[in-house]
């Protein structure tokens, strides 16, 4: 067995190394060369490789993301931005509000339930790592169609993966999407978001500062998951005695996470850690390097410290190993013994490894052996940026132009009903209870909303009620059709869904899913979808606080649809004001915000016939901004019974579901072309439940902030009726709306 | 009146707990798992959660925490103690309470406001229930379908003993649709569903869960 060290890079300096194998091109490996002066050696390379993968690099896709920062509007809510592990926003009373969103789409779908655990493991590690107590999960779901038998493997594995794992460590579920299209065979989309909360003075960062300090790692032994392509440098460099492939899936333990959030935040609780950063993808190499290259500059990390549950790991694996539920702080020298003694007390096994130094090096070393002397930055920061091309695919124009008008409207009363039962059954729009019933939304005992409703609520200061809002979307159908439009959309649906429970929207996450960067076309509707959600942030006044990038979500030559989940987060004063979406007495009076034009192209209606094509509608955000200040206004002064967002499936979904809630029906009366009225997906509408008596109060605040209203009828009874044209029993739209799910993944686990 | 709320590693519902003991007028105290002594604590409440990960059994690491020894020999001796969710499999699992929990029938964890008949008010922790009142709490668990030999389950409805039973479909199993039990004497009771859950109009489905503690209140201050 032989150990590749710097001294043995300097001798044996032509030696031929895999570079390509670990992903490197050419040029990125001659570069490397010209850092160190040198060639690496196989830890450095394996190090250089991870870290400067699209995945940790974000090579792709830095030079559209700085729009973000770019076209950040003027706030003072933002206290941490874009580039530490989550932003962090002031929600008032002292409180700070760290969330983020990420994907997990690769490993879950070759092992949909620890690829879905392991995801909201590492988001919940990212938000702990800020100073923050998770207090809420919430996960946007993508998959193929819903019958197809992969399907029936990855979904039921990955619900119980997110169930079992958020469960396990007492996060309420409050949200998130659960939708089909055939586009995500074999590329589901598993974005899981938390959101923590901490005092101001908690916030903590990623950074190695202070001559002297020192770098413990603590949590679970390091182990040989998720090493997988670095494999290639130890079955060729070391021992082929052992396992040559190490798998690439890693596999969480719920339980280890759990005592980690807690002994953590004792820790931070007394102000025990200088800096602290989360262990993810790339393990080690990127904890070391990251903190080092934030803080002081230098690191000097004794490797053979690192309790190992694998003794046979090679230094090489060691550092790359995705091992779950570990962290790495910076500890001052006279404050170890009680950080050792707080991990003690939760089991929690600490070691540590090495000493923050001033040499702008981080070198590691291994038997005694130097085998990582690089500049920090250079593995962390300065990866390689790439100007990739895009352009507009070829056939954009053609679908524009494909109106969904040769599909045959239903026209009579009963086609109309149809149509309305086959949508409130379809798998995008029918009761997902079968998926979020395998959630607690109950622990922690402060979720005020959560699904089915408009956006998940939680409490964060019992004695003054103050709560935060959050609400996740995207129409990706529109974002192929149209990815800048459609980004804005998804922005202005995940706003208006935050404002409908009656929060203020404060700032926005994202987590942006797409086909190959090296596909032109793909990298136009990326940077689109970038420019869209930039342009519109500005516009609604909200900073962007991070996000995360998935590329490479496409079999074949063909992509997902481009998929930019837009994560919104509010904030109201008091939760006990908020606006549910139940219809929950009789005799109150029902009224639609906004107007309603012709929008079939990339609707649900559409995709259930099996068309795709056309323009996106326009979102008018000033129109949105307006809409959102009369609901924060309406549900402030107590006046709303309730109000429910327009998206999927239009009017007449919408008030099927405000109705199926609590089981109490409306009867409205629509105007024009029924159905346009019904089922038309024009964004910027919201239907409210006003009693007589707050109706004129309503209507004048409502023509005070020049919003729309047309009155749709009146609560009560036991069927939806729509005047003059159907009515169905509430018992029938139930028995389809939940029908749906039971029936396609019944006896499935 | 002091209730302690034992936090094992791996609980969840303890400060859930906690919060319900205040809201019903009582002190309450977290009791760490590693601890000996119960002080002058008056009753106990075993919380939800995952204690040690459930990765043996549920309940089945937890039993053997030290500060179980005296929560069992006090309980043995007449004080209150009230197991929900992974706190009843504690329960079973130290031979408090008999029977076990095991995976729900679909195998699938489930969360759900589920509908409950209180059939015993003579216990210290129901006595503000009236013997056929319909309740609503949170259940949420993988492993709470309740089983017991035939002789036991015999035993429970004879001795009325069986303090409160699912309505309408029976959601994972449980043998008579049981989901919550107590001890001949009383003092001692295991419940699959969340009451502490269900305390406030805002965070839950219903205040019923409020009585679970008032009782128990009631019942020390009587004393």
């Amino acid at each position: 067995m032989t150990l590749d060290t710097v001294k043995s890079a300097l001798i044996d300096a032509n030696q031929v190394q895999p570079y390509r194998e670990l992903g490197l091109r050419d040029d990125e490996y001659a570069r490397i060369k010209s850092i160190l002066g040198r060639r690496p050696t196989s830890s450095e390379l394996a190090m250089y490789s991870v870290m400067w993968s699209e995945h940790c690099s974000y090579k792709s896709s830095k030079v559209h993301l700085r729009q973000f920062g770019e076209k950040q509007p003027k706030t003072d809510a933002l206290l941490v931005g874009i580039g530490e592990n989550a932003g962090v926003v002031d929600v008032g009373e002292g409180y700070a509000v760290t969330f983020k969103i990420e994907s997990h789409n690769h490993p879950s779908f070759v092992e949909p339930y620890q690829g879905a655990a392991t995801g909201v493991g590492g988001i919940v590690r990212d938000i702990l790592t800020m100073g923050a107590r998770p207090i809420a999960i919430m996960d946007p779901l993508r998959f193929g169609p819903a019958d197809a038998s992969d399907t029936k493997r990855v979904l039921p594995g990955v619900v119980a993966g997110i169930g079992g794992y958020g469960n396990c460590l007492g996060l309420p579920n409050i949200g998130g999407e659960v939708v089909f299209d055939e586009t995500y065979s074999g590329n589901p989309l598993i974005n899981a978001l938390c959101v923590g909360v901490m005092r101001h003075e908690d916030i903590k960062l990623a950074k190695a500062s202070g001559v002297g300090n020192l770098v413990v790692l603590f949590g679970a032994k390091t182990g040989g998951d998720g090493i997988g392509g670095v494999s290639v440098l130890a079955s060729e460099s070391f021992d082929s005695a052992k396992p040559s492939k190490r798998p690439s899936v890693q596999v969480g333990d719920p339980f280890a996470e759990k005592v980690l959030i807690e002994c953590c935040l004792e820790i931070f609780a007394e102000d025990l850690v200088i800096g602290i950063q989360d262990l993810g993808g790339a393990g080690l190499s990127c904890a070391t390097s990251e903190l080092a290259s934030a803080g002081t500059g230098g690191m000097h990390v004794v490797l053979d410290r690192v309790p190992l549950r694998d003794p046979s790991l090679a230094p090489e694996e060691i550092l790359m190993s995705e091992s779950q539920e570990r962290m790495c702080a910076i500890v001052e020298p006279e404050k170890i013994s009680r950080f050792l003694e707080l991990c003690t007390r939760w089991d929690v096994t600490a070691t540590v490894i090495g000493e923050v130094n001033d040499s702008a090096r981080l070198t590691i070393e291994w038997e005694n052996e130097i085998i990582v002397d690089v500049p920090p930055r250079t593995v962390a920061h300065e990866g390689p940026v790439y100007e990739r091309p895009f352009a507009e695919p070829a056939g954009q124009k053609r679908l524009q132009a494909n109106l969904p008008n040769s599909i045959a409207r239903p026209r009579s009363p009963e086609e109309l009903r149809m149509t309305l039962l086959d949508l409130i059954s379809c798998p995008n729009l029918a009761d997902k209870s079968w998926v979020t019933n395998q959630y607690d939304k109950y622990v922690q005992g402060n979720t005020v909303l959560a699904q089915p409703e408009d956006s998940g609520i939680v409490r964060i200061d019992e004695k003054t009620g103050l709560g935060v809002a959050i609400s996740t979307d995207v129409n990706a159908r529109w974002c192929l059709l149209d990815p800048y439009e459609g980004t804005r959309l998804a922005l202005a649906e995940a706003y208006r869904n935050v404002a409908t429970t009656g929060a203020r929207p404060l700032a926005v996450t994202n987590c942006l899913n797409f086909g190959s960067p090296e596909d032109p076309a793909v990298m136009w509707q990326f940077e689109r979808a970038v420019t869209g959600l930039a342009d519109a942030c500005l516009e609604l006044g909200l900073p962007v606080t991070g996000g995360n990038v998935s590329f490479y979500n496409q079999t074949g030559d063909v992509a997902i649809l481009p998929t930019p989940v837009v994560g919104v987060l509010g904030v109201i004063d008091d939760v006990a004001k908020r606006t549910a979406m139940a219809i929950s007495t009789e005799g109150d009076e029902l009224y639609l915000l906004g107007e309603t034009r012709e929008d079939f192209a990339g609707s649900e209606w559409a995709h259930i016939h099996g068309h795709l094509g056309g323009m996106p509608p326009r979102a008018d955000l000033d129109h949105e901004r307006r809409l959102a200040n009369l609901l924060i206004e309406a549900s402030t002064s107590q006046i709303l019974s309730a109000a429910h967002d327009l998206s999927d499936g239009g009017l007449a979904i919408a008030v099927a579901e405000m109705s199926l809630r609590k089981r109490v029906g409306a009867r409205i009366t629509i105007d024009g072309d029924p159905f346009v009225a019904l089922f038309s997906e024009t964004p910027g509408r919201v239907v409210v439940v006003v009693s007589q008596w707050h109706r004129n109060e309503f209507l004048a605040l409502a023509a005070s902030h020049r919003i729309v209203t047309h009155h749709l009828g009146v609560t009560g009874g036991s069927a939806l009726v729509v005047a003059d044209n159907f009515e169905i029993q509430l018992s029938e739209l139930a028995d389809a709306h939940q029908g749906t799910f039971p029936r396609l993944f019944a006896g499935t686990r | 009146m002091i209730i302690g709320v034992v936090t094992f590693p791996g609980s969840l519902d303890d400060r859930d707990a906690a919060r319900a003991v205040r809201m019903a007028g009582g002190e309450a105290v977290l009791l760490w798992h590693n601890d000996h002594s119960l002080k002058n604590i008056d009753a106990v409440v075993l919380p939800g959660g995952f204690s040690y990960g459930d990765y043996l059994r549920c309940g089945a690491i937890a039993r053997f925490a030290p500060i179980m020894q005296e929560v069992a020999a006090r309980a043995q001796g007449g004080m209150p103690l009230l197991g929900i969710c992974n706190g009843f499999q504690v329960l079973c699992e130290s031979h408090l309470l008999p029977g076990v929990l095991t995976r729900n029938s679909d195998l699938h964890f489930l969360c759900r406001d589920q509908e409950l008949i209180i059939e015993n008010n003579s216990t210290q922790w129901t006595s503000e229930y009236s013997i056929g009142q319909h309740i609503t709490l949170p259940l949420k668990n993988g492993e709470g379908s309740y089983q017991c030999d035939d002789e036991t389950l015999r035993l429970l409805e004879s001795e009325g003993r069986i303090l409160a039973r699912y309505v309408g479909e029976n959601p994972n199993g449980s043998r008579n649709s049981i989901a919550g039990i107590t001890n001949e004497r009383g003092n001692i009771v295991g419940l699959m569903p969340h009451p502490e859950h269900a305390i406030e109009e805002l965070t839950g489905p219903t205040t019923d869960g409020l009585g679970f503690f008032t009782s128990v209140l009631k019942s020390l201050i009587a004393l």
